[in-house]
């Protein structure tokens, strides 16, 4: 094939890439966008294998043949609770990928495919080398930190040490030093090289490790969007424009994405990777008495409410509650019920991890309402349910100005005329805060795990 | 040839404001589909692997790191998008009333 019509292909690929991320905005046609966003990659992958740059086909087959075996048994094994361990694991595969790319184009013959046999590499490709394999590198051990908290390997809260800052400045410094020094005299072979990836990977630990697992929908779409901006800078390496197109748009979906995540808990994106905010403990400490409920008194409370929303947390995917969660709603609405769903933008590990998860026990998704959408009801909700959740119904976000999250806006669920909160026992939620609501004059709390207690509630409903 | 740097970064600068354009209207409930559609479309780089692992003559070393990075690239993709499909399959609206409920499309 020429040049000509591998480029007209790779154009047409974007175009697909566009269309498909647009379709991606509506739920009706989300799932037809991300089928023409697969052909666009398919068009793309053929036509570079059909590329006069192809000639050696055996290394591809074997490892593009095992990429498609993992990839699909990963895709298809894993449990939808595990989806953000999955989607980190996703991110960091993609860095890693860009980071050998750009590696492999310091090689001569590697450049914009066979013809561009330059013995030396020039500055420009030795920059967009560095930075593919800075934000690659970054990309890939961040998110394995990421994957480690989310899967409990590591510890998920945040890890703090005294000079944390010093060491991640010292470390970006050295990192930009040797770069400079390799940008000066590129070679595939310079111990510059080896220094910048060495760091680069480093860095992505220390970036990742002070971040709490509360925090987690930001890095995880941080990180989805680095990956995007390491593909867009391999192919500034090798002069490839579909990697460009194709790696902003990308980095753009997921610097929203980040921000929206970051609106959603009142806190700038410096704050939220800098100041390792699952460790502080501060705010009023709350006193009062609790008032707890059995599970035959709250299955007749909700026999008799006319409207219930449920409001589910990181707790719900722990205990794996989704599905009771939906037959219980069903249940009430048999009995003539207005049952929704709340969800709060960061309840969760990652973007929309309770939708996911509440579709998967195929709750509708019209009966998913966002924050912005129930708050201005709520004082006509019966009963609020909370399972799981804890920081994004926390009062304390409204009412006290000393609360580390004073500012961020939450589910109103005390303005319910009830509210059950579901919980294993009296810890505080991730963020170490105390949560006003459980001592409030209208809140019941069940005891228990999540699962269990919603079953013993069906069951006492069906009697 | 000075002018390429040039072109790309053209192409990146319009890439990146229609990305901003394309995305900041999507609705909660796909935050997850769309961030791992995205991210198997990051897997492009794959494009970039094939030319690596397949170019005649740059050394061995150079062609096991693109074939590496085939592996990595071809993870991403197929894993991505198979399971946002699976994700996407599982998103169903109400089935009895479809009234006017939802004015957005």
């Amino acid at each position: 094939m020429t040049d000509l019509v591998v480029n007209l292909a790779y154009l047409g690929a974007a175009v697909l890439f566009v269309l498909g991320l647009k379709m991606l905005g509506s739920p009706s046609t989300a799932r037809r966008g991300n089928a023409l966003s697969a052909i666009g990659m398919l068009i793309a992958v053929v036509a570079t294998l059909l590329s006069k740059g192809v000639v050696a086909w055996h290394w591809i087959a074997i490892a593009a043949g095992a990429g498609v075996v993992v990839g699909a048994l990963a895709a298809r094994l894993v449990a939808m609770t595990s989806m953000p361990e999955m989607v980190a694991l996703f991110n960091g595969s993609g860095g890693i990928a860009s980071l050998l790319v750009g590696a492999a184009a310091l090689f001569p013959g590697v450049i914009g495919g066979a013809a561009g046999a330059e013995t030396a590499v020039s500055t420009f490709t030795a920059v967009t080398v560095l930075l593919s394999v800075m934000i690659g590198g970054v990309t890939f051990s961040g998110s394995i930190v990421a994957w480690g908290k989310l899967a409990e390997v590591l510890p998920s809260g945040a890890v703090l040490f005294a000079g944390q800052r010093l060491v991640n400045g010292g470390l970006l410094a050295a990192l930009v030093a040797c770069g400079v020094c390799f940008a000066l005299a590129p070679a595939a072979d310079s111990p510059y090289f080896v220094a910048v990836l060495v760091l680069a990977l480093a860095l992505g630990v220390l970036a990742v490790v002070p971040i709490g697992g509360a925090d987690m929908p930001v890095v995880i779409s941080l990180l989805n969007s680095y990956s995007g901006l390491a593909a867009c800078a391999a192919g500034f390496a090798i002069n490839n424009n579909v990697l460009i197109v194709s790696g902003s748009l990308v980095g753009a979906a997921g610097i929203i994405l980040t921000n929206i995540m970051c609106k959603a808990m009142n806190r700038s994106l410096a704050n939220v990777l800098f100041s390792g905010f699952g460790a502080t403990r501060a705010g009023a400490k709350v006193e009062g008495e609790v008032k707890p409920i059995n599970a035959e008194d709250a299955s007749l409370i909700l026999e008799a409410a006319s409207a219930v929303a449920f409001v589910p947390g990181y707790g719900m995917a722990v205990a794996q509650a989704q599905h009771v969660v939906h037959e219980l709603g069903e249940l009430l609405e048999e009995n003539g019920c207005e049952v929704s769903y709340a969800i709060h933008p960061v309840a969760g590990r990652m973007p929309g991890h309770m939708n996911v998860l509440l579709a998967e026990a195929s709750v509708p998704y019209d009966q998913l309402v966002e924050m912005e959408d129930i708050n201005p009801r709520m004082a006509n909700i019966d009963v609020a349910v909370v399972i799981g959740a804890n920081d994004v119904v926390n009062p304390a976000a409204r009412e006290d100005e000393a609360s580390p999250i004073y500012g961020m806006p939450v589910i109103n669920v005390d303005h319910a005329r009830t509210v059950f909160v579901l919980k294993r026992s009296m810890a505080s939620g991730f963020a170490g805060i105390d949560n006003p609501l459980f001592f409030g004059a209208n809140t019941r709390m069940l005891f228990g795990d999540a699962k269990a207690s919603i079953s013993a509630v069906i069951a006492s409903l069906k009697d | 040839m000075e002018l390429v740097p040039v072109y790309l970064a053209f192409i990146l600068a319009l890439s990146i404001f229609l990305g901003f354009e394309l995305i900041s209207k999507v609705p909660a409930t796909l935050h997850t589909p769309l961030m791992s559609g995205a991210n198997a479309i990051s897997g492009i780089t794959l494009v970039g692997a094939l030319l690596a692992a397949g170019a005649d003559g740059p050394g061995w070393l150079a062609t096991l790191l693109g074939a590496a990075a085939v592996f990595f690239a071809t993870v991403n993709v197929v894993g991505g998008y198979l399971v946002t499909d699976r994700m996407l399959g599982m998103f169903k609206k109400r089935p009895d009333k479809q009234a006017a409920e939802k004015p957005e499309t």
